[in-house]
C-alpha cells in the first residue's frame, strides 16, 4: 500500500466552517462530487485509442482522476471519450451512443480527427464530430500523448466543477441541443 | 530459383494462346496479360498444374487507366505466390470502360471474396458469380465509385472548413 | 436478386422464421459490435444465435474507412508516410520502413549496411510491441487484467526508443528514402540494451502468467480454429498462417533489409486455434529478441543514410547557407523528385502477415495507383467461418487473438 501521506485530497470548496457544520454551495459541493469522479466511456476507433489504452494502464493511470471504471455502457457513462476517426458509416452510431448517455453528460474529443477530420479530408470521413455532437473539451495531437489526454481531462474536469447544476435545464443548453437535433 | 519465368510463359503459351500476352518482368515480379474472358481458367491452370503450383493469391485489386482506349479503362491486377519454390507473379486484366466486368476468383481463392467487395466499391467493377457483390467499405446507399480518378477526394458538399484558411476558393463563405 | 445481398438482418430475420416453421427452434439476432467493448477496433459482427451457440455470422466492415489509398494518389511521396503510420498504428515503424523500402526499390537504391541493420532493430521493437498488445489483450478478453497491466510498463520502454529515434511514440513517420533522419544516438543504443536485459524477464513472467493457466487454456484451446488448407485459401499469413502450421514467413521467404544475415526461428503451431496463436506470437517475441541482439553484437559502423541528393533531404545547416542545398530542399520537400515509371511490389512481414505495397508510379509526383496489401482485411473474413458452432464468449477470444487492427482493416 502507498504511504498515506502521499495521497492527495481534494481540497473543501470555499464555505463557512463552525463547529459539526460546514456551509457551502449546492452547486459546488456537486461540481467537486462529479468532478472527481467522471466515469470515462471510451469510444476507441484508432490510433488515439491504442494511446489511451497506455494512459488507462499502469505507467499513464487516468484512475488517479477518478476515472477507475471504464464504462463500456453509455447509460452509465459521464464522459464520452471519442479517439479516433469517425467516418460517415460510423456518425450514426456514434449520434446514437451520445442519445444513450444519461444527463449530465460531457464530451471529450481526442485527437485531430475527432477534433476536425484531421489528415483524411476525403469523401469517406466525417469532419469532425462536432458535426453531430457537442463537444466540450478538444484534445490536439495526432494522436495524443497520453499527458495530453489527461490534460484534456483535467480542463474537463475544470468545466465541470464550475458547472451550474441548473445549466441543463437553461435555454441556452435546451437551444444548443436543438441545433444538434437532439431531445 | 526453381521454377524459371520461361517455364511459365512456355507453359501459359501452351496452354492458352494469344490470351495470354504482354510477358515482361517488371523489377523482381514476373508480370502478363490476361484476356479477361479467360481469368479465371488461367488463374485456376496456374493454381492446379503440377509444375506451377501458384498455391497463393496474394492480392487483388483494381486500377484505373481514364487515358486508355475505352476497351482498357480498368484493370483488375492479381498477384499470386507459389510457396514451393518461391515465385510471384501477377497478370493484369483489362476490362471495358463503360461495363467493367469480370469473372470472380473465389471459385479458386476464398480470399477474394473481400478484396473484389472492396475492388467493387473503389471502382464498379463487376465480378461474374461472386456470391454477395456489395459495398464493403462505404455505404450501402452511396452511387459514386470513389477510386475512379473523375471523383475528388475531398468531399463535394462539406461546409465545415472555412476555405479562406486552406488558400482555396472561397466558394462557401459569404465574405460581403 | 441472392438473399446474401440482403442486410443480414432481414436475411436472419427470414431464417427465424423457417426454422420456428420447420423445428419450433427459436434462433435469436444478437449485435456484436460496432462498439462493442472486445471488438477493439469497430466492426460490426451480427450474428445468428441459437441460445450461446452462433449458428451463423455476417461481418460488417469500413467503420473507419479513411480512404488511404485515394490520399496517396494526391499526395507525393514522402507524404504517403504518415498515411502507413496509420494503417496498423501497433506496429507503425514497419509499415514506415515497407513504404521506404518500396521506394528504394522503385528508384533502385542501394542502403548502407547500417541502416538496414537498424531498420531490422525497429523493425523487431515494433513487432515486439505488437504482440504485446495482443497477447496481453487476449488475456483481458479471458478475464486477465494483470498480464496487460504488467506487460504494458514495457510496450512504453519501446515507446520512449522510438522517441530517441523520430521523437514520436506512437504514429513514428520515421525514417527517409534511403535511410534515417539522423544517426541513432548513444541514448538510443544504451535504451535498446536495457530493454534487451530487462524484457526477457517480464516475457518470462507474462508467460508464466498464462501460458500454463488452466483457465487461459480451457478458455483458447479448440477455440476458433482453422485448418491450414482453409487457412490458405482464405488468405492468411504471419502469425495466425503459423499457427495453423505453415512456416511462411517474408522475412525468410523473401529476405528485406539484410534478414538472410541473423539466425532466427520461425514458430510454427499446430491446430489454429486461439491457443496456438497466443504460443506462436509469445514465441515470436523471444525470436525478435534473438533478432536484436544479432543485430546490435554485428551492427556496422558507416552512414545513416545512402548518398542520394536527388531524394534524401540535405542536412538543415546546408539548407540555410547553401544555394543547392535548399533548392534540393524545396524540390524534394515539394514532392519534385525524378521518380521512374514502372510499377512494384513489396512485402514485408508485417505484426499480422504479408504487408504489401503495390505501387504503380507514372513519372509524376504522386503515385498513379498505390494499393496496400492489409493482412487484416484478407484474413478477418475467415471469422465467421471460424466461429460457427462455437460459443459467443469463444468468439470474442476468436477475434481478439486474430489481432484484427481496425486501421489496417478498412484502410
Amino acid at each position: 500500500m502507498s504511504n498515506s501521506k502521499d495521497i492527495k485530497l481534494v481540497d473543501a470548496p470555499p464555505g463557512v466552517e463552525g463547529s459539526g457544520f460546514f456551509a457551502t454551495q449546492l452547486d459546488t459541493v456537486v461540481g467537486m462530487a462529479r468532478a472527481n469522479s467522471l466515469w470515462p466511456l471510451p469510444f476507441a476507433t484508432s490510433c488515439c485509442g491504442i494511446e489511451f489504452m497506455a494512459t488507462m494502464a499502469s505507467h499513464y493511470d487516468v484512475a488517479r482522476f477518478g476515472s477507475e471504471r471504464m464504462s463500456f455502457s453509455p447509460r452509465q457513462a459521464d464522459m464520452l471519450l471519442v479517439m479516433g476517426t469517425i467516418a460517415k458509416k460510423m456518425a450514426p452510431i456514434l449520434r446514437q451512443v451520445y442519445e444513450q448517455m444519461a444527463e449530465p453528460r460531457w464530451v471529450i474529443a481526442v485527437g485531430a480527427c475527432a477534433s476536425s477530420g484531421g489528415v483524411f479530408d476525403t469523401y469517406s470521413v466525417l469532419q469532425g464530430i462536432d458535426k453531430v455532437i457537442p463537444v466540450d473539451v478538444y484534445v490536439p495531437g495526432c494522436p495524443p500523448r497520453p499527458e495530453q489526454i489527461l490534460d484534456g481531462i483535467m480542463r474537463l474536469q475544470d468545466i465541470v466543477r464550475s458547472e451550474s447544476v441548473r445549466r441543463r435545464n437553461s435555454p441556452e443548453y435546451q437551444e444548443l441541443m436543438a441545433s444538434y437535433n437532439i431531445t | 530459383m526453381a521454377l524459371e519465368t520461361s517455364v511459365i510463359e512456355e507453359k501459359l503459351t501452351d496452354k492458352f494462346g494469344d490470351k495470354v500476352t504482354g510477358y515482361i518482368q517488371l523489377k523482381d515480379i514476373f508480370s502478363f496479360e490476361v484476356d479477361s474472358a479467360s481469368m479465371a481458367d488461367v488463374m485456376g491452370f496456374l493454381k492446379q498444374d503440377p509444375l506451377l503450383r501458384f498455391n497463393f493469391l496474394t492480392d487483388v485489386c483494381g486500377v484505373h487507366y481514364p487515358d486508355n482506349s475505352i476497351d482498357r479503362q480498368f484493370a483488375v491486377v492479381y498477384h499470386m505466390h507459389n510457396w514451393y519454390d518461391n515465385v510471384r507473379i501477377r497478370f493484369k486484366c483489362f476490362l471495358n470502360g463503360e461495363q467493367p466486368e469480370i469473372e470472380t476468383a473465389t471459385n479458386h481463392f476464398l480470399s477474394a471474396n473481400w478484396q473484389e467487395r472492396e475492388t467493387y466499391d473503389f471502382y464498379g467493377i463487376i465480378f461474374k458469380g461472386h456470391p454477395q457483390l456489395k459495398r464493403i467499405l462505404n455505404m450501402d446507399e452511396m452511387v459514386s465509385f470513389p477510386m475512379r480518378k473523375e471523383f475528388p477526394l475531398e468531399d463535394g458538399g462539406r461546409t465545415d472548413k472555412d476555405d479562406r484558411f486552406f488558400g482555396r476558393k472561397p466558394d462557401n463563405v459569404n465574405n460581403n | 436478386m441472392s438473399d446474401l445481398l440482403l442486410p443480414p438482418e432481414h436475411r436472419y430475420a427470414k431464417m427465424i422464421e423457417q426454422r420456428q416453421n420447420e423445428d419450433g427452434s427459436e434462433l435469436s439476432i444478437l449485435n456484436l459490435g460496432p462498439t462493442h467493448p472486445a471488438t477493439h477496433g469497430i466492426f460490426q459482427n451480427i450474428l445468428l444465435m441459437d441460445g450461446e451457440r452462433i449458428v451463423d455470422g455476417e461481418g460488417t466492415v469500413g467503420y473507419i474507412h479513411r480512404a488511404f489509398e485515394k490520399i496517396a494518389e494526391n499526395r507525393p511521396f514522402y507524404q504517403i508516410t504518415p498515411l502507413t503510420d496509420r494503417m496498423n498504428y501497433c506496429s507503425s515503424p514497419i509499415n514506415n520502413m515497407g513504404w521506404w523500402m518500396t521506394l528504394e526499390k522503385v528508384l533502385d537504391i542501394e542502403v548502407p549496411k547500417r541502416v538496414q541493420y537498424l531498420r531490422v532493430i525497429v523493425m523487431e521493437l515494433a513487432r515486439i510491441a505488437d504482440h504485446i498488445i495482443c497477447n496481453s489483450v487476449l488475456g483481458v478478453d479471458t478475464g486477465a487484467l494483470t498480464g496487460f497491466l504488467y506487460v504494458f510498463q514495457y510496450r512504453e520502454k519501446i515507446y520512449e526508443i522510438y522517441e530517441e529515434i523520430c521523437g514520436a511514440r506512437l504514429t513514428t513517420n520515421m525514417g527517409r528514402i534511403g535511410g534515417f533522419e539522423r544517426d541513432w544516438s548513444p541514448a538510443t543504443f544504451k535504451k535498446i540494451n536495457d530493454f534487451l536485459e530487462d524484457f526477457p524477464k517480464v516475457w518470462q513472467e507474462f508467460e508464466n502468467l498464462l501460458m500454463r493457466n488452466r483457465i487461459f487454456m480451457d478458455r483458447t484451446i479448440d477455440v476458433g480454429p482453422i485448418s491450414a488448407e482453409k487457412a490458405i485459401s482464405y488468405g492468411f499469413t504471419g502469425p495466425n498462417l503459423r499457427a495453423a502450421g505453415i512456416d511462411y514467413d517474408v522475412r525468410v521467404m523473401q529476405p528485406y533489409s539484410s534478414y538472410e544475415d541473423f539466425e532466427f526461428d520461425i514458430p510454427v503451431g499446430k491446430s489454429g486455434d486461439t491457443y496456438d496463436r497466443f504460443c506462436v506470437r509469445s514465441a515470436e517475441v523471444w525470436e525478435s529478441l534473438k533478432i536484436i541482439k544479432q543485430a546490435m553484437d554485428k551492427l556496422p559502423e558507416g552512414p545513416f543514410h545512402a548518398n542520394v541528393p536527388d531524394y534524401y533531404l540535405p542536412p538543415k545547416e546546408d539548407v540555410y547557407n547553401n544555394m543547392e542545398a535548399l533548392i534540393y530542399h524545396f524540390k524534394i520537400v515539394m514532392g519534385e523528385i525524378p521518380v521512374p515509371k514502372t510499377e512494384v511490389y513489396h512485402a514485408v512481414e508485417g505484426g499480422n502477415g504479408e504487408l504489401g505495397f503495390y505501387l504503380i508510379t507514372d513519372g509524376s509526383r504522386t503515385p498513379f495507383r498505390l494499393h496496400f496489401r492489409r493482412p487484416c482485411f484478407i484474413y478477418y473474413q475467415a471469422f465467421n467461418d471460424m466461429v460457427r458452432g462455437q460459443m459467443l464468449s469463444d468468439a470474442i477470444a476468436t477475434l481478439s487473438s486474430l489481432n484484427v487492427i481496425a486501421g489496417e482493416l478498412d484502410a
